[in-house]
């Protein structure tokens, strides 16, 4: 039996519904303040209600009405399935996105693979340079990697406007920016409404785990976009070319980066591998795995 | 495996309380529950808040509620059918609990919202009972107490007021151990339908068990029988109306049902029988469970308008809708005739609705209608219309096991040496009757920690 995105929303509609008469969950995360507003739920409320979700189930160890009670209640996983199917459909390019949640290791393995051949192939070529640029010419390394920079970052502008068209985003505040940004930077919402954390990977223990290893990948992640930012000023504007000093501003900033971007994604594919997975999105642990190893 | 210096019999939250306690106190514990682990915790993993007692702010609580006004709540319920001295004692112990049950891995979170008249009296639970059961579960593993589900305890065996062994049903097989102390906190009977009937007359048949399924009094009746001193009134039970397409047991708290006050509630005949608009909900619920179980069938039917629709919480099942009252009546398989002609009667009996207010006691009744509705009383006209049915929802009952101030039964007039109660199943020796939100939980918290300490400490004693 094929499941339709309508049934996905049908599910996650009726578990709200329970969760909209019990609301003992109201303070582990964004999405209960966000469901008691409403009364019935469009497919756009729930797919903003799948968006706030983050997976971290306090919810679901919590809930008097798992299964085996038959109100069979499991909202990390409703929540997630339907996570999945909105993202597929709002995501640009679409086909892509579907390939990449379903079978997102292999397409993983295929875009690295991808690089290290270009890699390859770029380093036959005669490069005259210095240190890795006697490997691939600066402007090689330009071609490749000004595409992959904004290319992901075109896709997500088109992905976040179909969202917000979906959910009916109206116009936004500057204050409900900063306290958006002032959460996220905390990763607020991971931390169980208690500040204690998940209950991801060990049952019902709350654990900081998986707070602390995806602060590591956003820490990484702006020390790396730091250091490559770094590097392109001092390129162009103090005409100070690469290869960089190990007490350099770009080196300084981005092999700390580096190292805290591959060990946090290492502990979240481990934190993942422990967690139960009937209460995560059944269809895409692929493409969640495969995100993480990319 | 070495034998326990006190047994635990059920795993709700006056057995957790009392085996932690126990455990911290150097005794080895073992808890009997007998629900499968999935379901362990009782009617306790249903609950949301318990009712605490402090001079100032006090972690989620604002404000203060001191002990002579939660003692005049507790009193304003019960009609005076209250234990003063127990009473108190349970309220002046409620401020210290905060912090133990926060020690011991429980998280409060702000009064939840569609309750906010109890963000000073009653602390919620962040995620509810079922986060609080797990989070002494947890504690209780780090204790070194040992837990076996599916364990369900049949006979104390008792001599010269004192309890000699314990028999329990496991995976099919019968159990004993032999504990030097026996803690009792296995709930009340509620969820043996058959013991309801006996005690409340075959209508009780009809009543939905708003907690668990596996409360059914085993271990009550096994030392009531032996003549240990009881409490409560055997016939009476706390039942309030809630949604009739819940289920049998276990709905729990989504299945309540808060629109009465701004409806009409008519019989499976279509006639009224109560004033819909007595008070605030709050203080209504209990009564409507009895006044449902008197009813025939021990039914009854709230019809709204559209007017209406948003004044309430939801409930988890949709309402039935129809576009009129003939329609709405043969959908609810109410007679179409008389349900209409109440609607009407009652539409003619209403004023003037100027002074309108969901949220208080606005004094807009009928007028010259047997029996009346005093507040909130708009006609039912505006299209679409909704129908639910109610039927009594069972929360406890109120026979139970009589206990001292230290949490110690009673044979005669002799304490059993070593047999003590905790919760639901000794509240009656503090409610008679009645019933204040979140005192259960006070109760079995309170009682939990002195049966525990009192069952470690005779236990060291004769190690
Ligand atoms: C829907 C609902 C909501 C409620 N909300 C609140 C609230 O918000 N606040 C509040 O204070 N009170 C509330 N109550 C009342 C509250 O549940 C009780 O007061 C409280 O949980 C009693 O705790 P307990 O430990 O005594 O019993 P329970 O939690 O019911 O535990 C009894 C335990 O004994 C076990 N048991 C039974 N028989 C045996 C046997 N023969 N052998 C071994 N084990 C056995 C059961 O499996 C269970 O684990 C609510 C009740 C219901 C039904
Ligand atoms: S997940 Fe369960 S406990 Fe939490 S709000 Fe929903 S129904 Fe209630
Ligand atoms: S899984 Fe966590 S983030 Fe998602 S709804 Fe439940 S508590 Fe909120």
């Amino acid at each position: 039996m094929q499941t339709t995105t309508a049934d996905l929303v049908d599910e996650a509609r009726r578990q709200a519904e329970i969760c909209n008469a019990c609301r003992y969950c109201e303070g582990y995360c964004a999405v209960f303040p966000d469901l008691h507003a409403n009364r019935v739920f469009t497919s756009g409320d729930l797919t903003q209600l799948a968006n706030l979700c983050h997976n971290c189930r306090g919810c679901y160890y919590a809930c008097q009405y798992t299964a085996p009670h038959e109100f069979d209640l499991n909202l990390p996983r409703a929540l997630a399935d339907l996570r999945q199917a909105s993202w597929e459909d709002f995501a640009w390019p679409q086909p892509l996105a579907r390939r990449f949640h379903r079978d997102g290791v292999a397409l993983s393995l295929a875009v690295l693979l991808g690089f290290a051949a270009l890699f390859l192939a770029i380093g036959a070529l005669p490069g005259e340079g210095d240190g890795f640029y006697a490997q691939i010419s600066h402007g090689a390394m330009v071609a490749i990697f000004l595409p992959a920079f904004l290319f992901p970052l075109l896709s997500l502008a088109i992905s976040m406007r179909r969202y917000w068209a979906a959910t009916g985003g109206g116009g936004l505040s500057r204050a409900a920016f900063r306290r958006a940004f002032g959460d996220a930077v905390r990763m607020k919402n991971l931390a169980g409404g208690h500040g204690e954390g998940c209950n991801f990977e060990a049952e019902d223990r709350f654990s900081q785990a998986r707070r602390r290893a995806h602060q590591a990948v956003m820490w990484g992640f702006l020390l790396c976009f730091a250091s490559t930012a770094s590097g392109t000023l001092l390129h162009y504007l103090f005409n100070q070319p690469a290869p960089y000093p190990l007490w350099s501003l770009p080196k300084l900033l981005g092999l700390p980066g580096g190292v805290l971007m591959v060990l946090g994604c290492f502990w979240l594919a481990s934190l993942k591998r422990r967690a139960d997975p009937e209460l995560g999105a059944r269809a895409v642990r692929g493409g969640e795995m495969g995100f993480l190893l990319l | 495996m070495s034998e326990p210096d006190v047994l635990v019999i059920g795993g709700g939250n006056a057995a957790l309380c009392a085996a932690m306690t126990a455990a911290e106190a150097g005794a080895r514990v073992r808890i009997l529950e007998a629900a499968p682990k999935a379901y362990r915790g009782g009617n306790s993993r249903h609950t949301r808040n318990f009712r605490c007692m402090h001079d100032g702010p006090l972690g989620p609580l604002i404000e203060s509620y001191h002990e002579e006004e939660n003692l005049s709540d507790l009193l304003k319920v019960t009609g005076g059918k209250t234990d003063e001295v127990l009473a108190r004692m349970v309220i002046r112990a409620s401020e210290a609990c905060l912090p133990w049950m926060e020690a011991r891995g429980v998280r409060f979170q702000p009064s939840l919202s569609g309750t906010l008249s109890l963000a000073r009296t009653n602390a919620f639970f962040l995620g509810g009972g079922k986060s609080l059961v797990n989070a002494y579960y947890r504690t209780a593993e780090s204790l070194g107490i040992e837990t076996f589900y599916d364990a369900k305890v049949t006979h104390l065996e008792m001599s010269e007021a004192r309890v000699t062994s314990v028999t329990y049903e496991r995976h099919g097989a019968s159990h004993q151990v032999t504990p030097k102390s026996v803690v009792v906190a296995a709930g009340g009977f509620q969820g043996d339908l058959d013991w309801l009937a006996r005690a409340w007359g075959p209508a009780a048949r009809n009543f939905l068990i708003r907690g668990t399924p596996y409360n059914r009094g085993e271990v009550l009746a096994d030392l009531l029988d032996q003549g240990v001193e009881q409490v409560g009134d055997p016939t009476q039970c706390h039942a309030v109306a809630i949604d009739g397409r819940a289920p049998q047991f276990d709905g729990g708290i989504v299945t309540r049902l808060d629109c009465v006050p701004f409806s009409v509630v008519v019989n499976r005949d279509g006639a009224r029988f109560y004033d819909e608009g007595e008070d605030v909900w709050p203080k209504r619920y209990a009564i409507w469970g009895r006044l449902v179980a008197d009813q025939p069938d021990q039914v009854a039917y709230a019809i709204i308008d559209a007017k209406s629709l948003d004044l309430f919480m939801p409930s988890v099942f949709p309402p039935i809708k129809a576009d009129t009252l003939e329609e709405l009546a043969t959908k609810l398989g109410l007679p179409v005739k008389r349900t209409c002609a109440t609607i009407a009667a009652f539409n003619a009996a209403c004023g003037d609705v100027s002074a309108f207010r969901p949220t208080e006691l606005d004094g807009v009744t009928t007028t010259g209608l047997m029996p009346p509705k005093t507040n909130w009383a708009r006609l039912i006209t505006t299209p679409p219309f909704y129908g639910y049915s109610l039927r009594p929802g069972v929360t406890f009952t109120y026979l139970g096991l009589k206990v001292d101030a230290r949490a110690q039964c009673s044979l005669g007039n002799q304490p059993v040496t070593n047999l003590w109660a905790a919760g639901e199943t000794m509240a009656g020796s503090i409610l008679g009757q009645g019933y204040l939100a979140g005192f259960g939980m006070t109760i079995g918290t309170v009682f939990g920690r002195i049966a525990g300490e009192e069952a470690a400490a005779r236990a060291n004693h004769h190690r």
